[in-house]
């Protein structure tokens, strides 16, 4: 698929991939062989008929190809920008066996794109009304699938939004270059064209509780907050100016529109040395952001190797060739800054692999005596989120594990330990991928039309 | 909806404004704050409210000049609309009968202990102020803390109003008398609140702040307004606004408050006119 080069990108906030012609989709999708029971489609947590839609490519149809995938996936231009294929659809693919696999990402985002370009998208037909109303707590990803499908069934849904603007991480967390928002825009108002009704800045727990909602008439509930709050390392010096959350430094660039200061009111630093703490996709988007924002060196810091790193292999590839530094076998054990309180430097220790750990990776440790230091003037600490304890805490009897993260009492269902209240996405499994998400919102929303229906 | 339905000038660069927000001004308790934006290329920023109104669906806020979000703000007239008005955020104050309590306002803060001192009275609590501005023009809602105080002092720095001098010395007198405080809100700039505690400390009467760190979401969810409390890391937004004033780093505070100086100030200078066509 071509794309920018990376000395022209690394300069400008343009998506990277440039994605396909009508020729180069075609021919892409006659290498599909339309097994007869194809693997992809059990490799994809929203179940894609992928050889359905591969077919009408190869025809031409590629309005029809749009059409077959949304029948079960409501943000393909998205899913086709963002989704870890290579762990999903396309690891197993057959052809992948021998050679490469169908680029089944880089056509369901060909399809997607070219529905969008050709005109008024075609308005699926709901159900007839059933008069059941749902409220879904957050515009993120899952809450997104689960409005999507819940109003095809006839039910009234109402999903409320923390922020000013709909889309969740796909807004505040995934930077333009990777996910421009025009196309999220477009999802969310195909969404609202669908009868969806959104309210922004209503924060669930704060302006209205669960209790609230049902108060007002609702029947059901749905929570897909996300995992929402930052996690920092406790390490001296953390509070520096300069260091930052992934959560605030991507909020302030993508939602805020920081990078377009002073166009936009809100500010953010540039730094010129900037370290990137993780392996993550989100760590990989902080540190090409950085990048874009003029850091001279940008570097990740992770703890393990290139091989344990859980960034989508595109996304590294891509960061390697804009020329991120990668510091493996890294961590950093504490900061140090200026008068003014802004940092100046990062004190590292080097690591070493150990014998594996729960996670089945083998566990980095400490190299005695290792410890040295990297100038920096800007860090953001991209090592993970955690659960935003603001839904728990105003809902009396929704259990939560110990990590503070809902409990599912059917994980094929999103119940949760409150009749009529559902949940999925981040709030529930932890920090995991835009697609399971949506798999978890689509999960939900089977299973609240089932609540609805008896 | 967040439509402005009142707006004053209540001192040089000090506004009052009456917002359009139904089911945030059902909500609101004393002690919590709002996030606006002006406009849909501005800034997220928080606000404390004033005061609510849940029948007739609004709130108020009164803030202070400072940088381009509040000049937009105060440019803005009666019947527009802000983009968004997010809230209630925060916790509450924790209001009880605690005895006889002292509420210092500096400044603007005035207009955010102008709430705790009302919920306070209406606990039933012996309630002494103490308000204090640069200048007597500065001085706002001096009525109304009189009326929600059974002792009011006013002290000016200049001395053009009042007592002469900062708040702190009076309030160091009101603590060598006889009157047994048990718990002071004290809520101004942050080096007033800084030296506020300091005063209040060997007497160990708790001291509440409220903070005002730089935000973005205001939900818990970026870390922006981290400040240091009792050797922790809280979040302002979330854990606060409010905090025991002897455990706040108000060093670290002030450093983190002055991160965007150099983007303020370039805001500024490319400040044109009001936010009426969105700049």
């Amino acid at each position: 698929m071509p794309e920018q080069e990376p000395a022209d990108r690394v300069r400008n906030f343009l998506e990277v991939p440039l994605g396909y012609g009508a020729e180069q989709a075609i021919l892409e999708a006659k290498r599909c062989i339309q097994c007869k029971k194809p693997s992809c489609v059990s490799g994809c947590p929203v179940d894609v008929d992928i050889p359905g839609f591969i077919k009408k490519i190869t025809e031409g149809d590629f309005l029809g190809a749009a059409r077959r995938i949304k029948e079960t996936n409501g943000l393909p231009a998205v899913c086709g920008r963002v989704c870890p294929q290579e762990i999903q659809c396309e690891q197993v693919c057959i052809l992948g066996k021998k050679g490469d696999p169908v680029a089944v990402g880089r056509l369901e985002r060909f399809v997607a794109d070219y529905e969008r370009s050709a005109g008024p998208v075609d308005i699926p037909e709901c159900a007839a009304p059933t008069g059941k109303r749902v409220a879904i707590a957050g515009a993120g990803p899952a809450g997104l699938t689960a409005a999507g499908d819940l109003v095809k069934l006839g039910h009234e849904v109402t999903i409320f939004e923390g922020l000013h603007k709909a889309g969740g991480v796909l807004v505040y967390g995934i930077p333009e270059f990777r996910l421009p928002k025009a196309i999220v825009d477009a999802e969310v108002q195909y969404l609202a064209k669908t009868g969806v009704k959104i309210v922004t800045s209503a924060v669930i727990g704060r302006l209205k509780t669960v209790d609230d909602l049902f108060a007002e008439g609702y029947d059901a509930v749905f929570l897909g907050v996300g995992a929402g709050a930052p996690v920092f390392m406790n390490i001296p010096g953390e509070n520096l100016g300069g260091i930052y959350s992934a959560n605030e430094y991507l909020t302030r660039s993508n939602l805020m529109k920081a990078y377009l200061f002073p166009e936009y009111d809100t500010p953010i630093a540039r730094g010129k040395n900037v370290a990137v703490i993780g392996g993550g996709n989100v760590a990989m988007d902080s540190v090409r952001t950085a990048l874009r924002l003029g850091a001279e060196n940008a570097y990740i810091i992770y703890r393990r190797s290139r091989a344990e790193m859980p960034a989508r292999a595109e996304e590294i590839h891509h960061a390697e060739e804009e020329g991120v530094q990668f510091r493996y076998l890294t961590t950093p054990v504490a900061y140090e800054g200026n008068e003014d309180g802004w940092v100046t430097g990062m004190r590292c220790l080097r690591m070493e692999l150990g014998e594996p750990d729960d996670s089945g990776r083998r566990r980095p440790v400490p190299v005695e005596g290792s410890e040295y230091v990297i100038p920096v003037d800007m860090v953001v600490v991209a090592v993970g989120t955690t659960a935003n304890p603001v839904i728990p805490a105003t809902t009396p009897g929704l259990r939560t594990n110990r990590w503070g993260y809902i409990t599912t009492v059917n994980e094929e269902t999103g119940e949760t330990s409150r009749p009529g209240v559902y949940a999925g996405g981040d709030i529930v499994t932890g920090s995991a991928t835009v697609i399971l998400a949506m798999g978890a919102g689509k999960k939900a929303a089977r299973a609240i039309h089932e609540f609805l229906s008896k | 909806m967040d439509r402005i339905l009142e707006k004053e000038e209540l001192s040089e660069s000090v506004w009052k404004m009456v917002l359009e927000a139904p089911e945030i001004a059902r909500k609101r308790k004393a002690g919590q704050f709002i996030v606006l934006m002006t406009h849909d290329k501005g800034e997220r920023i928080p606000l404390t409210m004033v005061d609510s109104d849940g029948d007739r669906g609004t709130v108020t806020i009164i803030f202070q000049v400072v940088g381009k979000t509040t000049r937009c703000l105060s440019e803005m007239n009666v019947g527009d609309s802000l983009f968004s008005i997010l809230g209630p955020l925060g916790h509450a104050t924790e209001i009880e009968n605690f005895g006889t309590t002292l509420c210092v306002g500096g400044g603007v803060g005035i207009g955010v202990v102008y709430p705790i001192s009302r919920a306070l009275k209406e606990k039933g609590n012996r309630v002494i102020s103490i308000i204090g501005a640069r200048t007597k023009d500065l001085l706002i809602l001096e009525e109304e803390m009189k009326a929600t105080s059974d002792v009011l002092y006013v002290a000016t720095d200049d001395g053009s109003y009042g007592i002469p001098g900062f708040v702190t010395s009076v309030l160091k007198n009101v603590l060598d008398s006889d009157e047994k405080v048990s718990r002071i809100f004290a809520i101004g700039p942050v080096p007033m609140m800084r030296a506020l505690c300091n005063v209040t400390r060997p007497y160990g009467v708790k001291t509440i702040v409220s903070l005002n760190p730089i935000m973005v979401d205001a939900t818990g969810m970026c870390g922006a307004c981290r400040v240091n409390v009792g050797g922790k890391t809280k979040l302002g937004c979330v854990d606060g606004p409010e905090f025991d004033g002897h455990e706040v780093d108000f060093d670290l505070l002030m450093k983190r408050l002055r991160m965007y100086c150099d983007e303020e100030e370039k805001a500024m200078e490319n400040y044109r006119c009001g936010c009426c066509d969105g700049r």
